[in-house]
């Protein structure tokens, strides 16, 4: 057993309204610079589509993320490391800018200094790469928001898979759910894998996956092994980057940004202990379905006195295993059950989890029916296909989510009868296999997610791995290396070197 | 004039190519990529670059070991000077011939597509345009070389290009009665290395080898000094 902390991730879908405030805050402190206009480390998706870029879930186009081979090895889905090298001087399963969208600003300018003309003027669209005029934008970052554009073209989400979606199309029977998406700080992660430089590295101490800008040569090989297309080109730098978690944040107890902003309350923050052992394993669990349970098997109990031990012993601090015991994380994903992995068949063993969202009953008698005696519908008949929900979340397996969606609805009708009608009825609790008093907790949690309930992040212990006096005169966070001391231990230029303590490699 | 060129020019060349990368690699890592615009335009990217590379390296190894390779080798071995020289000039020229292809394909691309052109410095264009234009001439140089086929010329050469690395002053004159192509060829050879740690072309130097027999597929990285449990 060899025990890591992770921070992780829930967003609660059934209380997602789509208001992007979590893309945009994110956009204006990471990513508003040359090179990256089109990419979102946080983005938000109208579901069902097909998504940013497009058709991103579909491994058979882009081959990301892991697959076992017949002869039951674990290996990056673009190829083994020879195959990803072969392919290193023109990579056959990059997108195109065009796959995402030509990033565009518009003549604003043009609205304040146009001469007097008949009609009025115009801001007209212009490329951010090439300054040149669009006359046309074909494409955004959100481009089917709100269901937008027909179904023919939506109706290729490959979450559709094994549903007869022809109905879906229909105005009656239409469905829509928000998807907010980020870098998934994968277990397993298959940027790192396809990494040729060994650039892109998971932390040890909160298992944050960050690309090491100075060791990044531009290959390209994580964009396209990442299954969840969250790895971004920066074509003006030439190197990758990625959602980092906001990483000075979390080190100091604060929550993302996309988080911090979240009107809506979804966004979880909190720590899993996992036993790094076993990823290896749980990521080549034969069947796809099986992938599931098998990351539930990573997760260690922090509650148990043998991990507590083990935790201590591999260096994990003691407000960290306090915080893991207090996960809303470890809670919803491990407890109530109600939070699952997005895509678990890419094999990364992602740790940014999705609660499904509820829907509107389909039959108008059943809905009727709740409200006078408090049994809960039969979620088969919510709007949302659970079929679809589970090709999202459990590689199709519909039992878990089943069970997901009951208890939640469950939480509601108990609530609902204890606060309005003053009974606590308890069996109903029990029918979705939970006391009471844990669906009070999933209330709490879930429903009212006060902020401390929400993000409990213990701060990095720095002062255990750095001298803070080799700090001084320091220049903190740089784009570029402006103020590096340089790779080298000896001095180039003479001067006296002061000895930068950089992460380094373990296994 | 002679001289300078090549015996004086060629340690101006190298001394400024290695010290210069070794200076852009310890101070100035962010810098050092290979730029790789496929993201923006795929088309001509992708037969272009394998054509392009294909070629290039197998002309780059091919210079590497036929002209720094010890005479005596050679002839212990019993390779005729023709022979090598023949075989230098059928592999060189279809490596040559595709290197041109790919790179023409490439610089196309780089000039009109306006992606690439308004995404592209000085470097960029100016490394690719160098680059094909030393193969032209080194294309142009076999015409001169099927005049004469039994190898002295390209004794000339070799004798050069060693005399340079064992710091042997005579060594400009080797070749001080071969065709103006050749010495442009390697005028031109001589420049690129010159600016080559000014250029993109850095990202040789980082052939990411070590991925072959970097263990496992995760990297794992720790602020720590030392490992947090020493019995592991």
């Amino acid at each position: 057993m060899k025990v890591r902390a992770q921070i992780g991730m829930v967003l609660n879908l059934d209380k997602c309204i789509g208001c992007h405030t979590c893309s945009v805050t994110c956009k204006n402190v990471w990513t508003s610079r040359d090179g990256v206009e089109y990419a979102w480390f946080n983005n938000v998706e109208s579901k069902p589509g097909t998504g940013y870029p497009t058709d991103w879930e579909n491994q058979a186009r882009w081959n990301g993320g892991w697959e076992r081979t017949k002869s039951g090895k674990l290996q990056p889905k673009q190829g083994s490391k020879w195959r990803i090298l072969a392919n290193i001087f023109a990579n056959p399963d990059l997108p195109e800018i065009d796959d995402y969208y030509e990033p565009f600003d518009f003549d604003y300018d043009h609205l304040k200094s146009a001469p007097e003309m008949e009609a009025f003027p115009t801001a007209r669209p212009r490329s951010k790469i090439t300054g040149e005029r669009i006359e046309k934008i074909e494409k955004g970052p959100n481009w089917e928001e709100i269901l937008g554009g027909e179904f023919s073209k939506r109706g290729e989400d490959y979450n559709f898979e094994g549903v007869q979606k022809q109905i879906y199309g229909e105005y009656e029977n239409t469905f829509m759910m928000y998807l907010p998406r980020l870098c998934e700080h994968c277990l397993n992660p298959a940027c790192a894998a396809s990494c040729p430089s060994g650039a892109i590295y998971k932390r040890e101490e909160d298992g944050i996956v960050l690309i090491d800008q100075e060791k990044c040569r531009g290959w390209r090989m994580c964009v396209s092994g990442c299954p969840y297309k969250k790895v971004y080109y920066n074509w003006s730098t030439g190197k990758s980057e990625k959602c980092t978690l906001c990483y000075p944040r979390i080190e100091s107890g604060n929550p993302t940004v996309c988080s911090e902003t979240c009107v809506g309350r979804i966004r979880y923050l909190g720590v899993m202990l996992y036993d790094a052992d076993k990823i290896e394993e749980a990521a080549n669990a034969e069947a796809t379905t099986d992938l599931y349970d098998a990351q539930l098997g990573v997760f260690l109990d922090p509650n148990d006195p043998e991990v507590i031990a083990a935790a201590a012993r591999d260096g994990v601090p003691q407000d960290w295993i306090k915080a893991a015991q207090e996960s809303p994380v470890w809670k919803m994903a491990m407890e109530w059950k109600v939070a699952f992995p997005l895509h678990p068949e890419y094999r990364t063993l992602p740790m940014v989890w999705y609660i499904p969202p509820l829907s509107p009953i389909q039959n108008a008698a059943e809905a009727g029916a709740i409200g006078t005696d408090g049994a809960m519908p039969d979620v088969q008949n919510l709007r949302i296909p659970v079929k679809y929900l589970a090709n999202m979340l459990t590689a199709g397996d519909e039992a878990p989510v089943v069970t997901a969606l009951e208890r939640m609805l469950g939480m509601r009708a108990y609530m609902r009868s204890k606060t309005i009608e003053g009974v606590t009825d308890e069996g109903l609790a029990q029918r979705v296999g939970l006391s009471g008093r844990t669906i009070e907790d999933m209330y709490k949690i879930m429903a009212l997610a006060d902020y401390e309930d929400r993000f409990v992040i213990p701060t990095t212990h720095r002062e255990q791995v750095e001298d803070a006096y080799d700090l001084r005169g320091g220049c903190g966070f740089t784009d570029t290396n402006g103020c590096s001391g340089g790779t080298s231990k000896a001095s180039l230029f003479g001067g006296a070197k002061k000895a930068l303590k950089m992460p380094s490699e373990v296994m | 004039m002679h001289n300078f060129f090549f015996g004086i020019f060629p340690y101006i060349a190298l001394g400024v190519g290695i010290m210069g990368s070794i200076a852009r690699y310890d101070r100035d890592p962010f810098t050092w990529k290979t730029s790789s615009s496929q993201m923006l335009r795929r088309k001509q990217l992708v037969m272009g670059s394998i054509l392009f590379h294909v070629g290039v390296l197998v002309i780059f190894f091919g210079h590497l070991i036929g002209l720094l390779t010890p005479i005596w080798i050679f002839d212990a071995m019993g390779i005729s000077h023709g022979a090598k020289q023949l075989l230098a000039v059928v592999a060189g020229g279809i490596a040559g011939v595709m290197a041109l292809v790919g790179g023409g394909m490439l610089f196309h691309r780089r000039w009109t597509d306006p992606r690439i052109r308004q995404t592209s410095s000085f470097w960029d264009i100016a490394i690719l345009g160098m680059l094909l234009a030393q193969l032209v001439l080194g294309l142009g140089t076999i015409f001169v070389s099927l005049g004469h086929l039994d190898g002295h010329e390209m004794v000339k050469f070799m004798s050069w290009a060693q005399g340079i690395f064992t710091f042997d002053g005579a060594a400009a004159s080797y070749i001080a009665d071969v065709s103006w192509v050749f010495k442009l060829h390697l005028f031109l050879g001589l420049t690129i290395i010159l600016v080559f740690p000014f250029t993109r072309l850095v990202h040789m130097l980082s052939v990411p080898v070590r991925y072959i027999w970097r263990p496992g597929y995760q990297v794992v990285r720790s602020r720590r000094q030392k490992p947090a449990n020493p019995a592991e």
